[in-house]
């Protein structure tokens, strides 16, 4: 950042801490850009005349005469048809070696879109695996995440929906991503052919925590120029949001706020609940979609970032590993696509509801039936149905690996019922049952 | 001469001001940044220093912005028009503001201001009227909608004169009144009302005796709630308290349903602002939406505005209510809305209490419960507010802080519980840990005895306990295995489950299942009852569950039927032929238990 002649330059600090240092300053508005020594920082507090500033990289060898410019403005990003196909740091800067993005400067972080203007989501998002389409089918404009342990293979699936999605536009947000996994999502989009639909924000493992707090919204402020004004189908990806949260519990840490459950923010549902609710169907027709990854910490939903995303997304997809089959497979118990019923039997099928609920309540069935055997009681003839049949269910449904379109699964659905269970057995309306049952 | 002041402090939404004259707490103020007006709330007064918290987003706020106060609380505009509009937490109507995005310090009034209503008048010169006496009415969509006397008139005045029957806008006067002192004061349609304060004019509030129909039989039937009621439903993330709301909302056999979206999804929103136009109101015929006024503060609007809302979201239903109707009122969810209330805490650095919410919450929530109820107006009519509230316990944990200050305002309690919605089994409300605290009333036995048949209240006490019993023996069964235990285990448990299967589970996304009527749900239970209170034949367990598996089967293929169409009727004698091939005897212990009870 070059000083430009007209602006003022503080060289007087009072106060530093870990990431936040104090000086006098007059005329600084909230929220507005400043520069501490080169390093980029923003106003987060204002008392009087002093201002205190949270400098992202942190402030390591920051001296109290360090020189201090004020932007003038909160931060940007500038928006064109440029973006595309290009990646970026935290603030927006190129790291692809190539020039500066031209175009229109907009304040990231802008106003939620008005409740009536929006349009109800209706759209099915294909992406040829059962465990989601036919589960926990996703709609345009819905924001769901992964909740997956650290060693699950979310980065694969994410990058298979991604590709297969038919996006317009997909923005990678990676937040504290390994420099590994960066690479990993740059070759398969490469190899695909799809780079110039692409748009990266990356804050690596290597960059400074405090930074990632910038990357979602660099990424949706993207996002919303393509999806309002070029009226594109955007699907934007945020991982790992664990780490973003990490980085507002460091940083209200520092401004000695109180913490509330798990040393998370008081704010941490607001703070979320800004960055996912820009998910949204526009009445033109552009939509943004947001698919993120919380990681968990042995599986623990009930820590405050898995628990308060919860409650902000529209479902959230689990992966779990089925010894029975040897794969990875979206678990149908506590996987959940909220917005499913806007579709399911209205885009697909009409058997789609019936077919999808009972086909888990079976497996729920032989989820006890696992848990006798473990206890070694005998197996009724019922228990040891339920259990042949989860096997193949969980084999022709719920792996991650299969890529077929939904017709293909509703019939493979029937054709399991079929093979183990009797008319009675399943429950399913009797309209349905006469139209679509393949068993005896 | 308002009290001017400029901002000195900003942190978030919390800004300093220091001031040049009187501020009340709670007082509304605007702040100026470069002609854009953002609004404020008084929160805290130390000295000539004034803590607000701002409604909107405080970038590019800065130090020495002018601040105007208005004199007043946090109001809202009453008057007609208001039914099928869609308001932020601060009344904006919604549909009124320009633009895809809300741009801050953008406002909007809430009524119509040039529409004319026909204004038929009841009241005459001469009467005299106190603080919410009808003048006369208009109506409002279908609803009869009184035209009251300022909630904020005081004392006892004279009517001057009352307009003839026409044509008028809310802003015509409509009556003079004149009061104790001889001082003239010039109604109209339309008054204000601080949102934080309760509307007061009515001469009794009884404890709730009558009972409000939602439709879902786990609440109708095993835990119902009564007109004036207070409820709640806690529940994991991904339990259906949603789906529930809606459910409630779009069948219960109210007059007008105020839904507040507090801090909860945008699309949620959207769906009642797509459906309800759509849907009708099966007891009145009329569109959902002609009844619903919709207080939206999703959570992605600011923090402060969604505290207000469920504020403003109670003011509208108290105003209806002093014209004598039946208000249901939604909040989903109360908890972001305590969070709304922990954040600013948090940013006035006051000591926290339990999980960091302020130590006053319990006091809060049950100030708020306390609001709804069933009334008795002064001129002998009735009006309620019927609350319903859900609750996102963090990590689904039941022991919180809003769920157990919850606990103890609300009279209903509907938890909804993970494992069943794990295994759909929706609604997900818990039969065993749920209660309804208006089972125990006198006023609700004798009402249930007087409009469903005698001796209801035991009936379904019966059906809780066969619940309880079921749970019971299939916590034994899992622990000595199928064969450790008598057939006998398996029949109770079986049983169980049919009154699960069909009375508790509902399928809301079917159009006949969604909904069922109270006769309904009567011949229900007595089917069901009838069904349990009978001994069966059978030689080994896996004959019981394939037997009652048909069972459950038939009961649900009846649902989805019309109540005694010629499928139902065909249905019903399977049903019967069905249970006579193993049922030994017909009338067993329902009747029996009764009958011993009715001679103690």
């Amino acid at each position: 950042m070059k000083t430009k002649a007209f602006q003022k330059v503080y060289t007087k600090i009072e106060n530093i801490t870990k990431a936040t240092c104090t000086i006098k300053a007059e005329g600084v508005t909230n929220e507005e850009m400043a520069y501490v020594d080169n390093r980029p920082a923003q106003v987060v507090k204002i008392n009087r005349e002093n201002v205190t500033l949270q400098i992202f990289p942190g402030t390591q060898g920051i001296a109290t005469n360090a020189e201090v410019v004020f932007a003038g403005k909160p931060p940007t990003l500038k928006v064109s048809e440029e973006l595309r196909g290009r990646f970026f740091n935290a603030y927006g800067e190129p790291i692809d070696g190539g020039a500066s993005v031209e175009g229109e400067e907009r304040e990231i972080g802008g106003p939620s879109a008005n409740p009536v203007r929006r349009k109800q989501p209706s759209e099915l998002i294909a992406t040829g695996i059962a465990g989601i389409d036919l589960n926990n089918t996703l709609v345009t404009g819905q924001k769901i995440p992964f909740f997956a342990d650290p060693d699950q293979p979310f980065n694969q699936v994410m990058a298979d929906v991604a590709l297969r999605a038919k996006a317009d536009i997909i923005v990678l947000g990676g937040m504290g991503m390994s420099n590994d996994d960066y690479l990993y999502y740059k070759a398969v989009f490469d190899n695909a052919g799809a780079l110039d639909r692409i748009i990266s924000f990356i804050n690596t493992t290597e960059d400074a925590p405090v930074e990632r707090l910038l990357v979602p919204d660099m990424c949706l402020t993207a996002a919303e120029y393509f999806a309002q004004e070029k009226q594109m189908k955007v699907l934007v990806l945020l991982t790992d949001m664990t780490l973003f949260a990490d980085a507002l519990s460091i940083v209200s840490n520092r401004m000695d706020q109180i913490p509330s459950k798990d040393s998370m923010p008081g704010s941490l549902y607001s703070d979320l609940a800004k960055i996912y609710e820009k998910a949204v169907q526009f009445p033109e027709g552009g939509s943004i979609t947001i698919i993120a990854v919380t990681t968990l910490s042995g599986g623990d939903i009930t820590h405050a970032i898995p628990d308060n995303t919860g409650y902000i997304t529209e479902g959230q997809l689990y992966l779990r590993r089925d010894t029975d089959i040897s794969k990875v497979i979206i678990d149908p118990f506590r996987s959940l696509s909220r917005l499913k019923q806007l579709v399911i039997g209205k885009k697909t099928r009409e058997d789609h509801p019936q077919l999808m609920n009972t086909c888990v309540r079976l497996y729920a069935d032989a989820a006890n039936a696992k848990t006798k055997l473990e206890n070694g009681f005998d197996l009724t003839d019922y228990d040891k149905r339920c259990l042949d049949y989860a096997k193949e269910y969980s084999k022709e449904l719920l792996a991650i690996d299969i890529n077929i379109d939904v017709d293909k699964m509703l019939n493979t659905g029937w054709e399991i019922l079929g093979k183990y269970f009797s008319q009675d057995e399943v429950g399913i309306k009797k309209e349905i049952m006469d139209t679509y049952w393949k068993g005896e | 001469m308002s009290t001017k002041g400029k901002v000195v402090g900003i942190v978030a939404n919390l800004v300093t001001i220091e001031v040049d004259g009187p501020v009340g707490q709670n007082e509304i103020c605007y702040i100026d940044l470069k002609n854009v007006k953002l609004m404020a709330e008084v929160i805290k007064i130390t000295g000539n220093i004034a803590s607000v918290q701002v409604f909107e987003s405080t970038r590019g706020l800065y130090v020495g912005c002018d601040v105007e106060f208005t004199g007043r609380m946090l109001e809202v505009t009453l008057g007609p028009g208001m039914l099928s509009r869609n308001y932020d937490g601060l009344q904006n109507d919604l549909d009124k503001l320009t633009g895809v995005f809300l741009q801050r310090g953008e406002y909007s009034f809430p009524l119509n201001e040039e529409k004319k209503w026909h204004f038929t008048p009841s009241a005459k010169a001469g009467d005299q009227v106190k603080a919410a006496d009808w003048l006369g009415e208009v109506t409002e969509g279908w609803i009869p909608h009184k035209i009251m006397v300022p909630f904020s008139y005081k004392g006892v005045g004279t009517l001057k004169s009352v307009v003839a029957e026409g044509d008028y806008t809310i802003s015509d006067t409509i009556a003079v009144v004149v009061n104790e002192n001889g001082e003239e004061q010039e109604l109209t349609m339309t008054m204000r009302w601080p949102v934080k304060v309760e509307v007061q004019g009515f001469t009794e509030k009884p404890r709730p005796f009558k009972v409000l129909e939602t439709g879902v039989r786990t609440i109708d039937t095993l835990n119902p709630i009564t007109e004036g009621g207070t409820g709640f439903i806690p529940g994991p993330f991904g339990c259906g308290k949603t789906v529930l709301q809606h459910a409630i909302s779009k069948n219960a056999e109210a007059d007008l349903i105020i839904v507040v979206a507090c801090g909860e999804r945008a699309n949620e929103v959207v769906e009642i602002f797509t459906e309800f136009p759509e849907l009708e109101d099966p007891r009145s015929g009329r569109k959902l939406m002609e009844r619903t006024i919709i207080i939206c503060n999703t959570s992605n609007m600011p923090v402060a505005a969604r505290e207000a809302s469920v504020y403003t979201g109670m003011t509208i239903a108290e105003y209806y209510r002093m014209m004598g109707l039946k208000v249901l009122l939604l909040a989903d969810s109360t908890s972001r809305w305590a969070q709304a209330l922990r954040e600013m805490s948090n940013r006035m650095e006051e000591l926290p209490g339990p999980d960091a919410f302020p130590m006053d919450l319990s006091a809060i929530v049950a100030n708020y419960y306390s609001r709804s109820g069933f009334v008795y107006l002064n001129n002998g009519e009735t009006g309620s507010i019927t609350f319903v509230g859900t609750v996102s316990p963090a990590g689904g944990n039941l022991k919180e802080p809003v769920t157990e200050s919850t606990k103890k305002a609300a009279r209903c309690f509907y938890a909804l519980e993970q494992n069943r919605a794990d295994s759909k089994r929706y609604p997900a409300i818990d039969p065993i840990d749920s209660y309804s605290k208006y089972l125990e009333y006198d006023e609700v036995i004798e009402y249930f005895d007087d409009k469903v048949e005698k001796g209801w209240v035991d009936k379904i006490l019966l059906l809780k306990d066969m619940l309880l019993r079921g749970k019971e023996t299939r916590d034994q069964i899992n622990i000595l295995g199928d064969d450790g235990v008598p057939i006998e285990y398996h029949i109770i448990f079986n049983k169980a489950e049919v009154i699960d299967f069909c009375i508790l589970q509902q399928d809301a996304f079917d159009k006949v299942d969604a909904s069922t009527s109270l006769t309904r749900q009567q011949y229900m239970v007595n089917l069901i009852l009838g069904i349990c209170n009978s001994s069966y034949d059978f030689d080994n367990f896996e004959e019981v569950n394939t037997y009652f598996k048909k069972v459950i089967n038939l009961i649900k293929q009846m649902n989805y039927q019309e109540f005694q169409c010629d499928g139902f009727n065909t249905m019903e004698q399977d049903l019967h032929a069905l249970l006579k091939e193993r049922q030994l005897a017909e009338f067993g212990e329902s009747e029996r238990v009764l009958d011993e009870k009715r001679e103690d």
